[in-house]
């Protein structure tokens, strides 16, 4: 085990313990984005730079940043004294312990994980794309259907309700007005669905 | 160079943490964070075994993982969209309070 990868695996477990276990909601994304950073440099370890920087541009770059607006978007409902784990918070802890006992019993008992890596491959940008272009055309197309459908489903569901269709007498339809910004801050109890 | 093992046991103890972090917090904004945790943990795995494997110019587990990284963005956007509209519906983003289809 070199200094490097021992630097890299400690600030990435201690990292995502604090982002799973911090009280403010902020903290824990700001956590979470430097266990993606040290993710990307155990990419960069493993000499897939392409992958170890894609890996920076996507999650830390858009993810991390995602999770902070939602963060500071349902900022109202955060806890102030309340626990911040739920009540059979030990079940889960076991369940979790249980299944790292068994992966990491798996792989110490494995023989093949002793093994030590070849060369590095020579992995070049124009590898890459050759590879995307041919051999994997079909995912990479589905993949980008899947992006645009969840980048529209994202914003449908994210949208305010502005105004709903209604059928009228004549056949066409009507735009009932949005709901002014008061009934959204302060929305009527019946339906807030909360008993 | 570090061998296979100590990848593949770090990635176990980003998983555990990633699953016991879904399991436990009751904020529905972490449980998404643990499940990205979980998805990061497996392509972690994948780049290990790829770059310890036999033939790496396949160029296999390399592309597995840009394509997991996709569709994890895709999923994070989506899940994020999902607690905002949630939190609008009941002014929180706690996951024990969402409870009406409760039987």
């Amino acid at each position: 085990m070199t200094p490097a990868f021992a630097l890299i695996a400690i600030l990435t477990i201690a990292s995502a313990v604090a982002a799973m276990t911090f009280r403010n909601l902020v903290h824990c994304a700001l956590a979470v984005a430097l266990t993606f950073v040290g993710l990307a440099a155990a990419f960069l370890q493993l000499d897939a730079q392409f992958a170890g920087l894609a890996q920076i541009l996507v999650y830390v770059g858009a993810v991390a940043i995602l999770i902070v607006f939602t963060v500071l978007l349902t900022r109202g409902g955060e806890p102030g004294n309340d626990p911040v784990f739920s009540a059979r918070w030990l079940t889960g802890a076991a369940v979790a312990v249980a299944v790292f006992g068994v992966v990491a019993g798996c792989v110490m008992a494995s023989g093949f994980t002793n093994r030590d890596a070849g060369n590095a491959p020579e992995i070049t940008v124009k590898q890459i794309g050759e590879a995307l272009m041919t051999k994997f055309v079909l995912p990479l197309e589905v993949l980008g259907l899947l992006l645009t459908a969840a980048m529209i489903g994202a914003v449908i569901i994210a949208m305010k309700d502005a105004g709903r269709k209604t059928r009228v007498e004549d056949g066409g339809w009507k735009m009932e007005p949005a709901n002014p910004p008061s009934s959204i801050l302060h929305p009527p109890s019946s339906s807030g669905g909360k008993p | 160079m570090t061998p296979l093992a100590g990848y593949l046991l770090l990635s176990a103890m980003l998983f555990a943490i990633g699953l016991a972090g879904a399991l436990t917090r009751r904020n529905a904004i972490l449980v998404l964070v643990g499940i990205e945790l979980m998805l990061n943990a497996a392509n972690l795995n994948f780049i290990a075994f790829w770059r310890f494997g036999s033939n790496p110019e396949a160029l296999t587990g390399f592309m597995f993982v840009l394509f997991a990284i996709a569709v994890a963005a895709a999923e994070a956007a989506v899940g994020l969209a999902l607690i905002i509209a949630i939190y609008r519906q009941y002014r929180t983003a706690n996951v024990d309070q969402v409870e009406e289809m409760k039987g």
